[in-house]
């Protein structure tokens, strides 16, 4: 059987939904992640499919202030993707939203494509805020950030950053958490991916990170922990640190997804062999197939 | 004759520290960054003047890097000064990736540099760090001759958009440059001239060359040019060539390793372009020590001294050569072009 790979145009709006209008939403975007992965590959499935659901919520529930006509809008919030690896679902999202036509998606990774491997803004992608990828940079980068809004500019923008929980093995991302925590940055929410896979295995048997909120509570973070595919959960804790940086509480949100590496799909779910390889043709026709 | 004179001996990490100062007062836009070394690289001025624009990071010069990105990609100029041994080399994968491949307008100084940094020893002593700088695409990278000169160049770096580290030291040292003297970025300046033998320079070594090349008048009547290579990259080709052309001979003087720094530079520079005999003034590929700067300087062989014998080597072997039959075995590329695009 032929696979025919076309991107539907549909673009979502960035407002307020009902818990349940976010199940199609993530669809759209696992879908979008499944054909262009394939298209390119080579790429990072597992990662991309887990965030797809904090994704959706965090860009189509009305939580980020954007603006996909004027990308550089200056009261912008702004997102940080750390774990630049998992790019295919930021590319997706930012298609979704309207940033640039979804059948870009198709020259993921290809020559000449503003779609990197990992993401690269010498290729002006619009609505990208920074290249990424070697793990633990991205979060100084959202610090830096953060520390302009709050210090500088004195301004009433945000700063979201997602790492990986391998990531937290970078000793740079702790270098992070505590200027972050010392700054008192409470207009910073990091949210780290909680899959506990990585490329050689399980996070705790590859290098033990844990616990992960005790180390942010130490760091003088407010911590929140979540199940990251239940969106009344995101949904909250994206509410709560929009009240605590509009309380002002003198410290920055971490919140902590528990996510499953490739949900919802059968064959990939919870396995971290599929941290960094695409699906094949038949594989893609499942995923594809139970995608609905 | 040298058209220079000793001014005095001031260090070049006062230049960057004042005129930092001085870019504050002109735009709010620089804001500094400090690793716990403020005072010995001197953002300590800055820190006093602007407290509201200078972010303590601790010891952590990887985020330091880092967050100066965050700040710049905020529209601001950040400075982050620290040693040059952790300013270039710990934070070596966050230079490449989040300040260069990003392109941002990230300003690192590069304090306590070379081998003058003294009796700290081997650990603190930078001179391998420009090689490294060298290769990062869209670097800019600044080794001034002295006080006055640091100043220009701090004041310079801020002026131009992008990614760029400004190279200083501790110790007071030879202070020659005036206000009026020229600089600017990317543009050597001939500080004297000659025509049998090149002097290609940049820091301290500057005033040692121009100190080798009168006593190479004085003691053999040899002409020597001294040329003042403060960039490094973007690297002034034509200088340099012309230089090459001119006295058929060059000597680089740098207080770094001989290799992949100012005289890797110039040998990339002369074998594409004009291939003459090159000697190297620098760190032989070892470590340094503890001890005082002038003895330390002495004991490398980062004085005039081997300036002036690396002058008589430079032109021995210059002598010695037939520079037509560098050309004869040249062959025609086109027809090589032509076989390879047949199909």
């Amino acid at each position: 059987m032929e696979i025919q790979i076309t991107f539907e145009p549909k673009i979502f709006e960035n407002r307020r939904r009902k818990v349940e209008e976010f199940r199609e939403i993530a669809t759209v975007l696992r879908r979008d992640v499944i054909k262009s992965l394939f298209l390119a590959k080579s790429g990072h499935s597992g990662g991309s499919l887990g965030t797809s659901d904090i994704f959706a919520v965090l860009f189509f529930g009305g939580i980020m202030r954007y603006n996909p006509t004027n990308p550089n809008w200056k009261e912008r919030d702004r997102f940080v993707l750390s774990a630049g690896h998992i790019c295919p679902i930021l590319y997706s999202t930012l298609a979704r939203a309207g940033y640039f036509p979804v059948e870009e998606l198709k020259t993921l990774r290809k020559l000449g494509s503003r779609l990197q491997g990992h993401p690269g803004i010498d290729m002006g992608l619009p609505g990208l805020e920074t290249s990424s990828a070697s793990l633990g940079q991205g979060v100084s980068i959202a610090v830096g950030m953060a520390l302009s809004d709050k210090y500088l500019d004195k301004n009433n923008r945000r700063v979201f950053v997602i790492t990986g929980d391998g990531e937290l093995e970078e000793g740079s991302s702790w270098e992070a958490a505590m200027s972050a925590g010392h700054y008192k940055l409470d207009n910073l929410c990091w949210i780290v991916d909680n899959n506990n896979c990585q490329i050689d295995g399980r996070v705790h048997d590859v290098m033990n990170i844990y616990p992960i909120d005790k180390k942010f509570e130490a760091f003088n973070f407010n911590v929140i922990t979540i199940d990251g595919h239940n969106y009344s959960e995101i949904l909250t804790s994206f509410d709560k640190f929009i009240d605590n940086h509009t309380k002002s509480i003198g410290k920055p949100t971490v919140i902590i997804a528990r996510t499953k590496m490739g949900f919802p799909i059968s064959f990939m779910v919870d396995k971290y062999e599929w941290h960094g390889i695409p699906p094949n043709k038949e594989q893609a026709l499942q995923a594809l197939t139970e995608l609905q | 004759m040298n058209k220079f004179s000793l001014i005095g001996k001031k260090a070049t990490r006062l230049g960057f520290g004042e005129a930092l100062v001085q870019l504050g007062e002109e735009n709010p836009d620089i804001v500094v960054l400090g690793a716990d070394v403020t005072s010995s690289v001197l953002t300590s001025f800055f820190k006093e003047r602007f407290p509201e624009r200078f972010f303590s990071i601790g010891v952590a010069e990887q985020n330091a890097t880092t967050i100066a990105v965050g700040l710049a990609l905020s529209g601001k100029i950040p400075f982050f000064a620290t040693y040059s041994v952790f300013a270039a080399f710990r934070n070596a994968d966050q230079l490449r990736i989040s300040v260069c491949y990003n392109n941002v307008n990230v300003k690192i100084g590069g304090g306590h540099s070379g081998i003058t940094v003294g009796p700290d020893g081997a650990t603190h002593q930078a001179l391998e760090e420009l090689s490294l700088l060298r290769t990062l695409p869209n670097m800019t990278v600044v080794v001034p001759c002295d006080y006055e000169e640091t100043k220009k160049a701090t004041v310079a770096i801020s002026k131009i958009f992008g990614p760029s580290f400004l190279r200083f030291g501790r110790p007071p040292v030879a202070w020659f440059t005036r206000e009026e003297t020229p600089f600017s970025l990317g543009r050597a300046e001939i500080f004297r001239e000659g025509k049998d033998v090149a002097i290609v320079a940049c820091g301290l070594m500057v005033w040692e060359a121009l100190l080798a090349a009168e006593e190479l008048w004085k003691r053999r009547g040899i002409s020597a040019k001294v040329v003042n290579n403060h960039t490094l990259k973007p690297i002034d080709v034509k200088t340099i060539v012309d230089s090459a052309r001119e006295c058929g001979a060059i000597v680089t003087a740098e207080e770094h390793q001989i290799h992949g720094g100012l005289g890797g530079a110039v040998a990339e520079v002369l074998a594409k372009n004009y291939p003459v005999p090159i000697e190297f003034v620098g760190m032989r590929d070892t470590f340094g020590g503890s001890g005082e700067p002038e003895e330390l300087l002495e004991k490398y062989g980062m004085t005039w001294k081997e300036i002036y014998s690396s002058a008589l080597r430079a032109i021995e072997r210059k002598d010695r050569i037939n520079t037509n039959h560098i050309y004869q075995n040249v062959k025609d590329v086109v027809p090589l072009a032509n076989e390879l695009n047949s199909k």
